[in-house]
């Protein structure tokens, strides 16, 4: 009996990320965003179960129908469902919205882990490089470099990400310039550890959290970046399905049948409205205050 | 102060040097180079390329051309498009104004409804008005540029006709350009409108709970005097820099708004270009364009220290 009354006067040890998520879960808009995200990740992967029509099916017969019971979102000037396609667009284009985020976090660690371990001449290369490209316009260059290599879906990631991954840098680098002077380093140090897994194992984890929410963040700009890119014809190309794709398609015939523009572009608004409800609810649940 | 200004001068000069390399180096690494536009035209033989190559100097290794192109360019020989085969210079030069003219006017928008809405909401900071902000700085920032501008023309123009779909209308006809200009400064400003309203919010909303601000309030100063005289030139320290960096990204925005609008500036100059393969177009919009961000942001670290006194250069 004793012990029992013993056990629960302790408090619950909780860990930071226990308590970022109780945190994040009061966050109402944050939580709102989420359910849609999933929600619109989940439509976006089963996809082919929810749509009676391949994206790609031609219906020659039934072009550029507006809405109804059997198209949902009406049919394309090939009469392809719409709604078959907003929804296979979103495997796209969200897809490659995460991964070039993803990949910017990884660069732009990378950097900034790099520039802030070792200082000195290694840091002042590195964050020279990130002013740099931080002073060429970001969506000039991309289109620039998307037009001339007509790229194939991962090389349009790696595109995206080398536009996006500067801001991580900094980030990086300067909780490094803190964390290097930590005795716990030092402790690792003096164990006799490589500095490459002091950089991984002890310093990267303190500084996850900024990451977490840059990157949360760069999703949504990689999604608009994707769309504007097939938007102007030169990200992905037709007929793969993409919001952006699927908008430039619309906008010749916008004034007679608008459905076709309407819904890919509420998709993608839906989309970065979650996305930015959900880092707005991190950052305020990890407690990061971003730079720039 | 003096020698700040003149370092950060000096700093920016390695910076555009940089700029420069990437640029050019980007270019020199994509597959075809600079000739790829001739490289799927049947009537043009390996000789001619070869020819080609040697008179435009591309066989010359690559540092050597970067140095004569650097040259070249700084004294203001930007090349001759291959598309339409007049200077790149002259080509640039005509589509700038409109560019300035549409990022200006957006620019403008954008400062006048942040600052009055974000100060506004700080001050009621959770009334109904500030939640109604928030509620549009947050549908502002997520807002995809171009199909925001689709949705206007479908509504403004195609549906009500009180506006043209696109273009920029007969220049020598002051009314009619401002007409045509209405929706793509909109659609520019947006995007700056909402993230500039909420870090005003944020801004005021810091100040407003300092010491100096409740001095002010003790010795008997009215609200309005608070709030004008003190808070808000601190407050807006912050968010003239963030106004400054933004503009790479409102030159950004530019470019796809021209495209939505058929707007004649430096940004469907760039679409046409690079539909076109044209290198020389391609290379002086991206240089024109960063020297105008270095430029911008060397102007903001000025506007920091004139607007908030508590910083101190050495």
């Amino acid at each position: 009996m004793s012990v029992v009354n013993a056990r629960a006067t302790v408090t619950q040890a909780s860990s930071l990320y226990a308590d970022a998520w109780r945190r994040f879960a009061r966050h109402r808009l944050a939580l709102a965003g989420l359910i849609v995200l999933l929600i619109l990740g989940g439509s976006a992967v089963a996809a082919p179960l929810l749509s009676r029509f391949a994206p790609n099916a031609l219906d020659l017969g039934n072009m550029g129908s507006a809405p109804s019971r059997v198209h949902w979102f009406g049919t394309d000037d090939l009469g392809r469902d719409e709604f078959s396609r907003s929804l296979h667009a979103g495997r796209v284009s969200l897809s490659i919205g995460i991964l070039s985020a993803s990949a910017a976090a990884l660069i732009g660690t990378t950097v900034g882990a790099f520039a802030g371990y070792y200082g000195g001449i290694v840091e002042s290369a590195l964050m020279r490089l990130v002013d740099v490209v931080l002073s060429v316009p970001p969506l000039p260059l991309v289109i620039v470099l998307s037009a001339i290599t007509k790229p194939t879906p991962l090389i349009l990631i790696l595109i995206i990400a080398g536009i996006g991954w500067m801001g991580t840098a900094r980030l990086v680098r300067s909780s490094l310039l803190t964390i290097r002077e930590g005795e716990y380093v030092e402790a690792a140090r003096a164990m006799g550890c490589s500095s490459l897994r002091i950089i991984i194992r002890h310093a990267l984890p303190n500084c996850l959290a900024p990451v977490i929410v840059a990157g949360t963040l760069a999703v949504g700009n990689a999604i608009i970046t994707e769309s504007v890119l097939s938007y102007l014809g030169v990200g992905v190309q037709p007929p793969t399905a993409t919001w952006g794709n699927m908008l430039k398609n619309a906008q010749s015939t916008m004034t007679t049948r608008p459905w076709l523009a309407i819904f890919p572009g509420l998709f993608i608004m839906l989309s970065l409205l979650s996305v930015n409800a959900v880092g707005d609810g991190l950052r305020d649940a990890l407690d990061v205050r971003l730079k720039t | 102060m003096g020698t700040y200004l003149l370092r950060r001068l000096l700093g920016s000069i390695p910076l555009m040097v940089g700029v420069s390399i990437l640029v050019f180096g980007i270019l020199q690494a994509m597959p075809g180079g600079p000739l790829a536009v001739y490289l799927d035209n049947p009537f043009i033989t390996g000789k001619d390329i070869a020819l080609l190559k040697h008179q435009l100097g591309l066989d010359q290794p690559v540092h050597m051309q970067y140095l004569k192109w650097f040259e070249a360019f700084l004294t203001g020989q930007w090349g001759i498009s291959y598309s339409s085969g007049e200077p790149v210079a002259k080509l640039i030069r005509a589509r700038l104004p409109a560019t300035v003219l549409l990022m200006g006017t957006a620019f403008v928008i954008a400062t006048i409804v942040s600052v009055t809405t974000g100060v506004y909401s700080a001050v009621r900071h959770y009334s109904a008005f500030d939640y109604t902000v928030t509620a549009f700085s947050f549908l502002g920032i997520s807002m995809p540029v171009f199909w925001f501008g689709l949705m206007l023309q479908l509504l403004l123009a195609v549906h009500l006709r009180w506006l043209p779909v696109a273009g920029f209308g007969d220049a020598a006809n002051i009314a009619d350009v401002a007409r045509h200009l209405i929706m793509p400064a909109m659609v520019l400003s947006l995007l700056s409108a909402g993230r500039w309203s909420r870090y005003t919010r944020a801004g005021v909303l810091e100040v407003l709970s300092q010491d100096y601000v409740r001095t002010a309030r003790a010795k008997g100063l009215p609200e309005r005097a608070v709030i004008f005289r003190h808070a808000l030139r601190t407050s807006l320290t912050p968010v003239v820099t963030i106004m400054a960096l933004d503009l790479a990204g409102l030159f950004s925005g530019a470019v796809v708004t021209e495209t939505v609008f058929a707007w004649p500036g430096m940004g469907s100059l760039l679409i046409q270009s690079v539909t076109k393969v044209d290198y020389p177009a391609i290379l002086a919009i991206l240089m024109v364009s960063s020297f105008a961000i270095v430029l911008a942001n060397l102007l903001a670290d000025l506007a920091y220290s004139v607007l908030d006194p508590r910083i101190v250069y050495r």
